[in-house]
């Protein structure tokens, strides 16, 4: 058994420790290989020449290394279009949650008003509603306005706040002290000067934590795109993987280009997660310590 | 504007004969009512702040959950407007809908697998991570990273990875003298092929759970060093019980996910073999927008938001027997 902390070392003898500690970087070492591996994998085959990806043994990196199959797989289907597409929503989203999500939060965070208390625990609750409760009324809903084949069912609704994001910004919101709001109503500020000028500037780290998040479930969302858009000239990156999978036939050909379209879709992803990582991890904690 | 938001200090800073009269606040002007209105503003501008959520869940939260319910009761196909038949959706479903069954089993048996293997393994990876290890922000990151791949994406990554001719899983099975099984087009073996999918995006239950261990207090265990307490019983007697509440959420946000397991099918599998991966969300989506039966899928939505409902409730209600809140005293689990 591995021991937790320092001072629970010093019950157990050294070599105990030491065999422990082995033990502990030997099992993260294989779970880390574990959770890596199918990535590498990923790579590796979207480097590869088709022969090669059916080879058996498999061949582990292949030499030289094709990187033509990314401009091929571009070719094969419009992915520069799909790209565009879904960075055009993901951005249209970040920019709606940011700004709603944060003036929502501030009425819940720093002003009161009667029934606060239990519209806040309603905004919590509809968090556990299952999204295909709500989809098939939805649809309906947009097809009535003829938002259909548009991006407006993707993108409106962020404008109107999800309720996660509020409520962390909301938890960010009741940790700022109170005077420096106080001493610009004292000086005649209104709320909404309050929340723009005073809550939102010291606020970066939660906003950065919710555009990451909303980032990330826009650029990876699959439902929604696939209930809403029709036209392969609307697709989002997710759906063109997915044609470009249906359309390989019986799924076993063209797996090198597949994994290069794949790759270039987890890109920006992995980008975003290494440079932010430290938003990744608040976030989540924030998230989970709340509950 | 010129007020302020404290109403207790409206009310201390100018007394006056209006305080007890709340009412006078929405007459409007006028000296008293003028008073006053430091409170009705700043519920006025409360209102203000929260209208978009307000607007939001009517449209997109209320209206589709009660026109769900309703539409369950109706024969609609889009096509035509929808026609009112009573209960004739659910008999239909429960008494002889042999995919409704078949569905809810598939997703039940994912649910009952991916749920605790997930929390099973992000919560032994975070006691690994928790232990003052080097490379902490390295191994934080292994783990975590499947978590921001795209379900589609690691959907066509397992396919291939599960190949069974000349897939590596195969491969690596045979070389330490296992048999590979057919996987995704296995009856048997198509369901644990999609919950090893879903084991590899645990990552964010792992972090959950770090940050739940970062956040007990030292001096619990170095107070059970003083005993002479070893760390299988640290971990029964002070671990987790301050965990249950991150255990409590993990095992909530777990669940309501699981149950709305949907792309891992629609890609891997397309539901198959033999509906052995019709999932329950895929079900209604098939009803809903490749049949165009919209009452039908309406009924089947509102039997999950009823099961997702109950067994959200239940849990909350058993957990007051086992989960610990901090605030207590904490040398009790001592």
């Amino acid at each position: 058994m591995a021991t937790r902390s320092i001072s629970s070392a010093t019950m157990a003898g050294p070599t105990r420790l030491r065999v422990g500690r082995a033990l502990s970087y030997l099992l993260l070492a294989l779970g880390a290989f574990v959770m890596l591996f199918p990535l590498f994998w990923m790579v590796s085959t979207s480097l590869k020449l088709l022969p090669d990806t059916r080879a058996y043994p498999p061949v582990w990196w292949p030499t030289p290394a094709h990187w033509e199959n990314y401009p091929e797989s571009l070719a094969f289907q419009p992915f520069g279009r799909y790209f565009v597409n879904s960075l055009s929503i993901a951005l249209a989203v970040v920019a709606g949650e940011l700004l709603s999500c944060s003036f929502v939060a501030y009425g819940f965070a720093r002003l009161r008003f009667p029934g606060r208390d239990v519209l806040f625990v309603l905004l919590v609750s509809t968090m556990m509603v299952p999204f295909i409760v709500r989809l098939v009324p939805l649809f309906l809903l947009f097809q009535r306005l003829g938002w259909v084949n548009t991006y407006y069912p993707l993108i409106v609704p962020s404008f109107f706040g999800t309720p996660f994001f509020i409520f962390l910004m909301r938890q960010f919101f009741l940790t700022i002290p109170g005077d420096l709001a106080e001493a610009a109503r004292i000086d005649g500020a209104g709320e909404i000067r309050i929340w723009w000028n005073i809550f939102l500037p010291l606020s970066g780290p939660a906003l950065a934590v919710v555009a990451i998040f909303a980032f990330q479930q826009a650029w990876n969302d699959f439902l929604a795109p696939l209930i809403f858009i029709n036209d392969t000239d609307k697709f989002t990156a997710a759906l063109g993987l997915a044609h470009m999978m249906g359309q390989s036939g019986a799924s076993t050909e063209y797996w090198n280009l597949l994994m290069a379209a794949a790759t270039m879709m987890v890109m920006p992803m992995v980008a975003l997660f290494v440079g932010a990582q430290r938003y990744f991890v608040r976030g989540v904690a924030l998230s989970g310590i709340k509950g | 504007m010129t007020t302020r938001s404290v109403a207790e200090r409206a009310g201390t800073t100018r007394p006056g004969p209006a305080l007890g009269r709340p009412a006078a606040a929405a007459r409007g002007p006028g000296p008293g009512g003028r008073r006053l209105s430091l409170v009705a503003r700043e519920a006025i501008w409360g209102y203000v702040f929260i209208s978009p959520w307000i607007v939001g869940f009517l449209a997109f939260s209320l209206f589709p959950i009660l026109a769900v319910l309703y539409l369950g009761f109706t024969e609609y196909s889009i096509f035509e407007p929808p026609k009112w038949v009573g209960p004739r959706n659910y008999i239909k479903i429960f008494g002889d809908d042999r995919l409704f069954y078949t569905t809810l089993y598939n997703t039940i048996y994912y649910v009952l697998l991916a749920v605790p293997g997930q929390m099973l393994l992000g919560f032994g990876v975070a006691l690994l991570l928790n232990q003052n290890v080097r490379w902490l922000v390295f191994w934080r990151s292994a783990f975590y990273l499947p978590v921001v791949v795209p379900y589609i994406v690691s959907s066509l990554l397992f396919v291939w990875l599960l190949e069974p001719q000349v897939g590596v899983l195969k491969y690596a099975l045979n070389a330490v003298g296992l048999p590979s099984p057919q996987w995704l087009q296995s009856e048997l073996w198509a369901k644990p092929a999609i919950v090893l999918l879903s084991l590899w995006h645990m990552g964010s239950y792992m972090l959950i759970f770090l940050a739940g261990l970062q956040g007990i207090p030292d001096h619990l265990y170095e107070a059970a060093d003083l005993d002479g307490a070893n760390s299988i019983y640290k971990l029964r007697h002070i671990t987790i019980p301050m965990l249950t509440p991150t255990i409590l959420f993990n095992l909530v946000i777990g669940i309501i996910n699981s149950f709305q397991v949907f792309t891992f099918a629609y890609v891997m599998t397309k539901g198959g073999p033999l509906n052995s991966t019709l999932f329950y969300v895929y079900y209604i989506y098939r009803r809903a927008f490749e049949f165009f039966e919209m009452g039908y899928a309406a009924a089947l939505a509102t039997i999950l938001f009823v099961v997702v409902l109950v067994v959200t409730l239940a849990i909350f209600t058993w957990s007051k027997h086992w989960v610990y809140y901090e605030g207590g005293d904490a040398g009790r689990t001592l």
